[in-house]
Order: C-alpha cells, then structure tokens, then sequence
C-alpha cells in the first residue's frame, strides 16, 4: 500500500478546487487539463508550496498534510522531488553542485541513487563541470530532472517540464523520461496540457476542468470513455499498449494487443519489444459486416459499449470494445442511425491510422 | 599633508570599516524582511530606513544628540549599562554613521534579494534546504553583487558624511575628526595648500570607488539606486 491520497478543497472567489483523488503509488500519474484547471495548484499544494487550509495530503503511510491532526509538514522535509515548468537551476553553482545540492541534504543511508548512474540515465554526464547558463533549455531541465531525483524523492511532481520547450527540444527530453518511467520505482506526477505528452507516458489519467476532478482511473479507460467534456473529446482517442509479434514478409510489422492484431509499417525495435500507440476516433470508421476490397488493413470485430454525441454538430462518439480493449470512434450521427449503432451491437471496425508513440 | 591629516585619514577609514561591517550585519536582515514580506508594515519600515536620504544630515544628528545625551533616553540607556554618553565618542559616531548610511546599504540588498525571486528558493526547499540553509546557501550567493554594491556605497557614503560628524562627534583630534571635518577646518584657517590635499584625495577615492563599482556591476548599481 503505497496509495498517494490527496484531498484538497480550495475557494478564493474566482478560482475553486475541489478535488479528492486517490493515485497508484507506482507509475505516471498524469494531471491533465486547460490552463486554469487547477493543475499546478493541486502539485504546489502536494509538494507543500501552496498552503490549502484543511487539505490532505497522504503517501502512503506517510501524512504531509492533515486539517485534523494538525499537521503541516514544511517542504523541505517532504521526501519529494520537483521539476518546475523552467529549470530553475541554481545559476551560482555548476551542474555538478547543483546535482549534488538536494543529494548533500538526504542522510547517506536514505539516498536511493548514485549520482554517476542519474547523469548517465540522463545524458548529462557530459555537462556536470558546465555552468546552467552555458545548457540549452532541453539540457537545463534534464539536469533539474537529475536533481530532484538525487534527492531521493519518494514521489516525484513535474510541472509541465516541457512546455516551455520548442517541439525538438521536447523530442529531446521525451525518451529520457521513458527511460526514467522503466528505470525507475518513484511514483510520478505529471502535470500537463498536452495530449500527446500524457498519450505518451502516463499510466493513470486524471482529467482536471474548472478546479474539479472528471475523471480519474487507468490511462486506456480514461482516454476510451465517450462522455468526456467537449474540450477533451475534440481530441478524442485512446492509447493501446502493444508487443511487437513479429514482421510481416511484406515490410509490415504485427502489434498484438488484448484484443487482436494491428499492422504497421516495419519497426526496427526488437520482437518482444513494448510499444505504444494512439488511435485517433476520427480515425476509426464502422462497418456492419467484415469490408471487402478495402485499401485499410487493419480490420478487427468490435462490439459497441457506448455512444455519446460530441460538440461538433451532427457527430458522435461510439465506444467499442474488441475483446476488454476499449477503442473510440468519431461517425456522423446519420451513420449512427441508419447502421442503427447501439450498444451490443457487433460490428467492424477500420482503422485508418496507427499512431506509434516513442 | 602633515600628522593632523594622517590621523584623520586613519580614523576616517576606521569609522569606514567599522560602520561597513555593522550596516552589513544590520542591514542584511532588514532588507530580506523588505523583501520578502506581506506586513503591512512594510512601507513604514521602508520609508524610515530611507529617512536619511532626504533629511538634512543636521536633523538626525540633531535627533541623536538630544536622544544619547545625559536626558535622553537612549542616553540614559547607556549610562545604565555602563557605557557612559555616547556623543563626542568613536562609538557615538558610529552608531549616526550607522542610522545615516543606512538606506545605501539596505536598498541595493533589498533589490538583489528581490531579483532573485521566488522560484530559486522554493526550488531550494524542495531540495530538502531549510529556510536557513537556503538563505546562506542560496540567497546570499545569488545576491553577491548586491552585498559588494552594499558594502562600496556604504563605505563610501559613511567616508563622505559630514553635518552627522559635527553634530554628534564634534572635532576632536583621533576620536572623531575625520576628513571632511578636517578639510573643514583648514579651510576655516585659510590653509587652502592642505584642504586642496585632503580634498583632492577624498575626490580621487569617491571617484575611483564609484568607477570601480560601475565597471565591475554595472546592473546592481542601477538597480541599488534605482
């Protein structure tokens, strides 16, 4: 049981919180939602920054905040790491004290990383005789990243650590954090607004709007379910985690997942490899038997869980599920009437793109 | 330049030195808690440390003197402490030089500890720093050309004082007659060969100092008398 609970009920006239939220203690937690969700507030009084009277804040047995026992316990002795949206390096000190800045402060016996094994996790071995103001800005936050883990957090909380980086530099950074997410046992909070970086790397999805929680569970769940507000649902699409099966005569590449077999163009990745992917619903189309003389080669049987109209007049949302794998589709709602979908009703599905992620 | 001279140079680098280092020990907490505080009371303070800026130097001095003497009541004070009347003392001196330099001490923290902003200490404190720790081991870093800008206009300013010299430390040779008074009395005496000298030198050093603090920091100064 290493459960993160944090309860936090906030008003200040224009701006209110009001969420309760229970996270896996292992994985990538992802807070998700428009600027002015309340996102970064939820992380700063998590960590601590922000003080919200009567707040609860719980990792695992371990109390950091708590109205009714009276206990508030100052940042600096929370077990945390924290990743700001800028750097935030100390500029007096070289790479390698910065690194060595929170790592000096946690008790020999308590630190859970060598710096040699961070630096190198992240690429930034190169840079530690560096000064921050001589880093690029995808530099700079791997370095920041390093330095919250040497302090041998038992959570980890990144504030939208890419958002102030062009899309290369985030191209840069984002397979470190993949690596760090299989390296790595800390759990993660991640605080984002942009779809594909949650796609990419979160195993649990909380969705924020207007300081309220709209859901929270399990990434491809999350992702799959039809009645998601109009702002995330424009996007609408679900994750699927695959294995690389093996590669086709014809330079295609087979991804089973749990509810089938998908083709894409050949990977160079090992077989057995892990891979995931993101379905657009715009890019899934139905059809009522098994298409014949199609140009699209993933088919697969699916049977319908849920509709949902979207904000896009004239369209709807259809959730199906090939086996327990949930999969969402974006048709008009003339399609929806006269192939009369339903939930229960058995029917294909055509998937027009794959998109791999990573 | 003869002994007279010397001694005044002597006493006024002593005063200089000696005023410097108390205005950093004093000043560095006032300008953190400027700074960083929501009080209310923040302008208050403010504005009473910048007193001297406006003032006429004769108006504290006039103030100390009334306060330190035998019916004052920090007078008072330090006749019950066994420290006897301050004014017409080295120490009486250096307390007005103390309370006079004040703001050319405080302003130029108070803004550096402002430049750094929130997020290197809050950072700091997410790195397991305690708020002590994170003052000494990264506020004070990141506000270093503060402090040197701090430390050069408080000497100077002290070095440069005057109306506060003769009214709380009168002219007593090797106690209190520093340079400007010395200059004063020369030219009193019509010994204009001497007060070119001393005044020469005085100008010389304000000016090298204030060069050397322009090549060296050029933001902080703006910043400090901003």
């Amino acid at each position: 049981m290493n459960d993160i609970v944090v309860r936090l009920h906030l008003d200040r006239g224009d701006f209110r919180l009001d969420v309760d939220l229970e996270l896996p203690g292992r994985g990538i937690s992802a807070l998700f939602g428009p600027s002015g969700s309340g996102k970064t507030t939820c992380l700063r009084a998590i960590a601590g920054l922000e003080r919200v009277e009567g707040a609860h804040v719980a990792i695992g047995a371990e109390v950091w905040q708590d109205a009714e026992q009276g206990i508030f316990v100052p940042t600096h002795r929370r077990a945390l790491g924290y990743v700001f949206q800028e750097a935030s390096l100390f500029a007096h000190l070289s790479v390698r004290a910065n690194l060595e800045f929170g790592m000096k402060r946690v008790p020999r016996a308590e630190r859970r990383f060598e710096p040699e094994t961070v630096a190198r996790l992240l690429g930034i071995w190169e840079l530690l005789e560096r000064r921050p103001g001589s880093l690029s800005g995808g530099e700079r936050q791997r370095v920041a990243i390093a330095r919250a883990l040497l302090a041998s957090p038992r959570l980890l909380l990144m504030d939208e650590p890419l958002a102030a980086l062009d899309l290369r530099r985030k191209q840069e950074i984002l397979p470190y954090l993949e690596r760090m997410h299989d390296a790595l046992s800390i759990p993660i909070i991640y605080v984002s607004h942009a779809p594909d970086e949650v796609a990419r790397l979160a195993d649990h999805l909380v969705l924020l709007d207007a300081g309220r929680v709209v859901t929270s569970g399990p990434l491809s769940e999350t992702l799959a379910r039809a009645d998601l507000p109009p702002s995330f649902a424009d996007d609408a699409g679900v994750v699927l985690d695959t294995v690389l099966e093996g590669h086709e005569a014809d330079n295609l590449s087979r991804l089973r997942f749990d509810g089938g077999v998908l083709y894409v163009g050949q990977r160079k990745e090992a077989i057995g490899a892990h891979l995931r992917c993101r379905i657009h619903a715009r890019d899934v189309s139905l059809a009522l038997a098994r298409p014949q003389g199609t140009s699209i080669v993933n088919l697969l049987p699916a049977r319908v869980t849920a509709t949902a109209p979207t904000d896009t007049p004239g369209h709807v949302l259809v959730q199906v599920r090939m086996g327990a794998t949930p999969l969402l589709a974006r048709i008009t709602e003339r399609s929806r009437r006269e192939l009369d979908i339903v939930p229960g009703r058995e029917l294909w599905v055509q998937i027009k793109g794959v998109a791999l992620l990573g | 330049m003869d002994d007279a001279d010397l001694a005044a140079i002597w006493l006024t680098l002593k005063l200089a030195t000696t005023v410097t280092l108390l205005l950093l020990a004093a000043g560095t907490p006032i300008a953190w808690w400027l700074a960083r505080t929501r009080s209310r009371f923040k302008n208050v303070v403010a504005a009473a440390v910048a007193l001297p800026i406006v003032l006429p130097p004769t108006v504290i001095g006039f103030y100390l003197l009334v306060a330190l003497g035998p019916n004052g009541w920090l007078g008072k004070l330090t006749a019950a402490l066994g420290l006897g009347l301050l004014p017409f003392t080295f120490a009486g001196l250096v307390l007005a030089s103390v309370l006079y330099s004040m703001p050319f001490v405080v302003q130029p923290l108070q803004n550096a500890f402002e430049a750094i902003g929130e997020r290197p200490l809050e950072a700091a404190a997410t790195l397991r720093a305690s708020p002590w720790d994170t003052f000494w081991a990264v506020a004070v870093p990141l506000a270093r050309p503060g402090f040197l800008s701090a430390a050069v206009l408080g000497f100077a300013h002290t070095v440069g004082e005057f109306g506060v010299v003769l009214m709380i430390g009168g002219n007593i040779p090797d106690k209190t007659r520093v340079v400007s008074v010395q200059i004063y009395d020369h030219v009193e005496a019509l010994e204009y060969a001497q007060a070119h000298w001393l005044s020469g030198a005085m100008l010389v050093f304000s000016f090298l100092v204030l060069l050397a603090l322009y090549t060296t920091n050029p933001q902080a100064v703006k910043r400090g008398r901003a």
